[in-house]
């Protein structure tokens, strides 16, 4: 487990990000809080409109219009990235922060060699010469594992495959040596076994550079693999911290139940899946206590105040204090409350 | 054993690769390279494996939605490449798909009634008269309101759509229903749903799957037979337990160890496979998987190995590797999990 004492590399406060339609403001990210220290890994985990991918083109500062950072802030070693102008933070982008994506084909340019892809950003933002960035390049093939990288460098994206593309991506991505590296969903196109691959690598890398990692992904099993941390978003929101450990071994939001209990699995047989009825309310019918209100077997009066993300005091066995929630059957007020309900 | 429902023997399917000034025919993909399997009444086989095993254009073939180059079907004892064009038209009643993206499955410019209706007209199952009592039906059956008919598909969720797709299918009464991909667009949540909803489906109207996915989590509980493909072939067959229980065949054990399991604290031993899966165009030679696979000897670079049941294997349970029995001797049973 990675040492947390230090400043962390990412602290992300209130974050606050707005999509502005014709129908008004979607809030798809609401207030996220978290941080991620050196060496160590936090998974964001949550299904499609959670709000996971837009934390992170936050964070890169890629949100387009009509998406708008509305408020909170996003802190990079004790800098505010949201306080430096455009040009002062494309120098952070691609060069301290980095970031890979699902699909490599429509993330890589078609028409330049992977080599010149890679040898860019290191001209870019190292400075370095023709030749130096051209070598750099190749030793950095080499180090994602990609075979012949000399040769490989001349090629174009689509002459390489979906696994190989992706090696690509995460050469270009850490060839600036970054604090932090955004991988959202960097598997989820990919195989089964060239997905193991995949993980593997990034995880040797961080070893070995001892970056920050950001992982987004909807796949319950990669976060179990390679989080330390663990933050589980629904419609927006954090609804769920904790170490992995503890959130696999007890899970305490019923959202957060209820998805480990509805994932197939290989390993183990399953008669009936557990199932969350319903689907995520959209922004206009977004119920304005807990959002997960109307899908929870547990709803209760109470649950219409909006609860914050706390650590749990009741109602949870275990004598742990590490983790947060966000449900009131946490709390002592769900203890009173649900007694009042007994009574009336 | 009672004759199957539906069976195939020797199926091919290549696709020719044109090239040249005179773009004549270079060579063959050969997506589907001589699969046998059969479906009995009743029961679930999945076809699992990675892109490019060829699952989905089996699943096509069989169909005759691509015209296989070789090889026999058929379904209820009835030789289906024989049929006509119009013969096989009405005999697709019996045989129904659900595809992967609901979406760009059904019309959008059709009310779901409409989209239900024409499914029961071509096919003539129902009257008219009674046809929408059997539409307001079909939308209960698969969790949907009666009223929700009148939508768009555009109005529907992701999930929603393919329980739409399900009720296309079912309205024809059909014998085999052919699931590709079908939950793989649907986040967990929802998967679960329509999983549930496809497990209760087969119980009430005793249907029989063909289900095609890459998820083996997914497969193992909807399954009761496996059929594992890597690069146009069969490499493993078994019945679900078996097959999750004791693999066989190296690439299924290497598969089933990739799996990231959702609990940290269970250690994989994970056989990480190098590379990746060569181009179907010019498959290696010998065992397919001999490029990829730890275990390869001289022998499988030479010889193409059969399917066949190994002494220790169950009745039913295939696969094709020169070195099974020693694998399974040296490494156990169960390949990856350890507690």
């Amino acid at each position: 487990m990675a040492a947390t004492d230090k400043t962390p590399i990412l602290k992300v406060e209130g974050l606050q990000t707005s999509f502005f339609t014709h129908d008004g403001e979607v809030k798809a990210v609401d207030g996220v809080d978290f941080e991620v220290g050196a060496n160590e890994t936090l998974g964001i985990v949550g299904e499609s409109g959670s709000g996971k991918s837009i934390t992170s083109l936050s964070i890169m500062q890629l949100v387009e219009s009509p998406g708008k950072i509305k408020g909170g802030s996003i802190n990079l070693t004790g800098e505010d990235l949201l306080k430096k102008s455009k040009s002062q933070f494309a120098k952070y982008r691609g060069n301290r922060v980095s970031m890979i994506f699902q699909e490599p084909m429509t993330s890589l340019n078609p028409v330049f060699t992977v080599g010149h892809q890679v040898s860019e950003a290191l001209r870019i933002h190292k400075k370095l010469g023709k030749k130096d960035a051209r070598q750099e390049a190749i030793r950095m093939l080499k180090l994602v594992g990609i075979p012949a990288p000399e040769d490989r460098a001349k090629r174009y994206p689509h002459e390489l495959s979906g696994g190989m593309r992706q090696r690509v991506m995460i050469a270009i991505a850490l060839s600036c040596d970054p604090e932090l590296l955004i991988a959202d969903e960097p598997t989820t196109a990919l195989d089964v076994t060239i997905q193991a691959q995949i993980l593997e690598l990034i995880k040797n890398l961080q070893e070995s550079s001892g970056m920050a990692v950001l992982i987004i992904t909807h796949d319950l099993g990669v976060i179990a693999e390679t989080a330390d941390k663990v933050a589980v978003m629904y419609a927006g929101e954090v609804v769920e911290q904790a170490d992995v450990k503890t959130l696999f071994k007890r899970p305490l939001h019923p959202y957060t139940k209820g998805l480990m209990n509805a994932i197939p699995r290989h390993d183990v047989d399953m008669d009936e899946l557990e199932v969350i009825k319903g689907t995520v309310p959209s922004s206009a019918e977004m119920p304005s206590g807990c959002r997960f209100m109307k899908r929870c077997p547990y709803a209760s009066e109470i649950c219409e105040t909006h609860p914050s993300l706390a650590t749990p005091t009741h109602n949870y066995g275990v004598e742990d204090d590490s983790g947060a929630v966000r449900c009131w059957i946490y709390t002592e007020e769900w203890d009173t409350a649900t007694k009042k309900q007994e009574v009336q | 054993m009672t004759t199957p429902l539906f069976e195939t023997k020797n199926l091919k399917k290549y696709f020719p690769v044109k090239g040249g000034v005179l773009n004549r025919k270079m060579t063959d993909v050969k997506a589907v390279d001589d699969v046998s399997f059969a479906i009995h009444s009743g029961e679930t086989l999945s076809i699992v494996g990675e892109s490019g095993c060829g699952k989905s254009t089996t699943g096509r073939a069989i169909l005759r939605l691509e015209e296989p180059t070789d090889g026999e079907i058929y379904f209820d004892g009835e030789d289906f490449r024989k049929l006509s064009k119009s013969q096989l038209r009405k005999r697709r009643k019996d045989i129904q798909i659900i595809f992967q993206d609901p979406y760009a499955s059904l019309n959008p410019r059709q009310k779901v009634k409409q989209i239900l209706d024409e499914a029961m007209a071509i096919q003539g199952v129902v009257p008219k008269k009674d046809r929408p009592a059997r539409i307001r039906e079909l939308m209960e059956v698969v969790g949907l309101r009666p009223q929700q008919a009148e939508r768009y598909p555009h109005e529907f969720s992701g999930g929603q759509r393919q329980r739409i797709g399900i009720a296309r299918a079912l309205s024809v009464d059909p014998k085999l229903i052919v699931c590709d991909e079908a939950v793989s667009a649907l986040d967990v949540s929802t998967q679960a749903q329509v999983l549930n909803l496809l497990k209760d489906l087969q119980r009430k109207f005793d249907l029989t799957f063909l289900f095609i996915s890459h998820d083996l989590g997914v497969v193992r509980h909807i399954s009761d037979r496996v059929v594992v493909m890597y690069l146009g072939k069969i490499v493993e067959i078994a019945d679900k337990k078996s097959l999750f229980d004791s693999p066989h065949h190296p690439y299924t054990r290497a598969l089933l160890s990739a799996i990231p399991v959702p609990d940290p604290e269970r250690k994989t031993e994970r056989i990480v496979l190098e590379g990746d899966v060569p181009s179907p165009m010019n498959p290696p030679s010998g065992c397919r998987f001999h490029t990829r696979c730890p275990f390869a000897t001289e022998i499988c670079k030479q010889e193409e190995p059969e399917l066949r049941t190994a002494g220790d294997m169950v009745d039913g349970h295939q696969a094709a590797c020169h070195h099974m029995e020693e694998i399974v001797e040296q490494y156990g049973k169960t390949p990856s999990v350890q507690e």
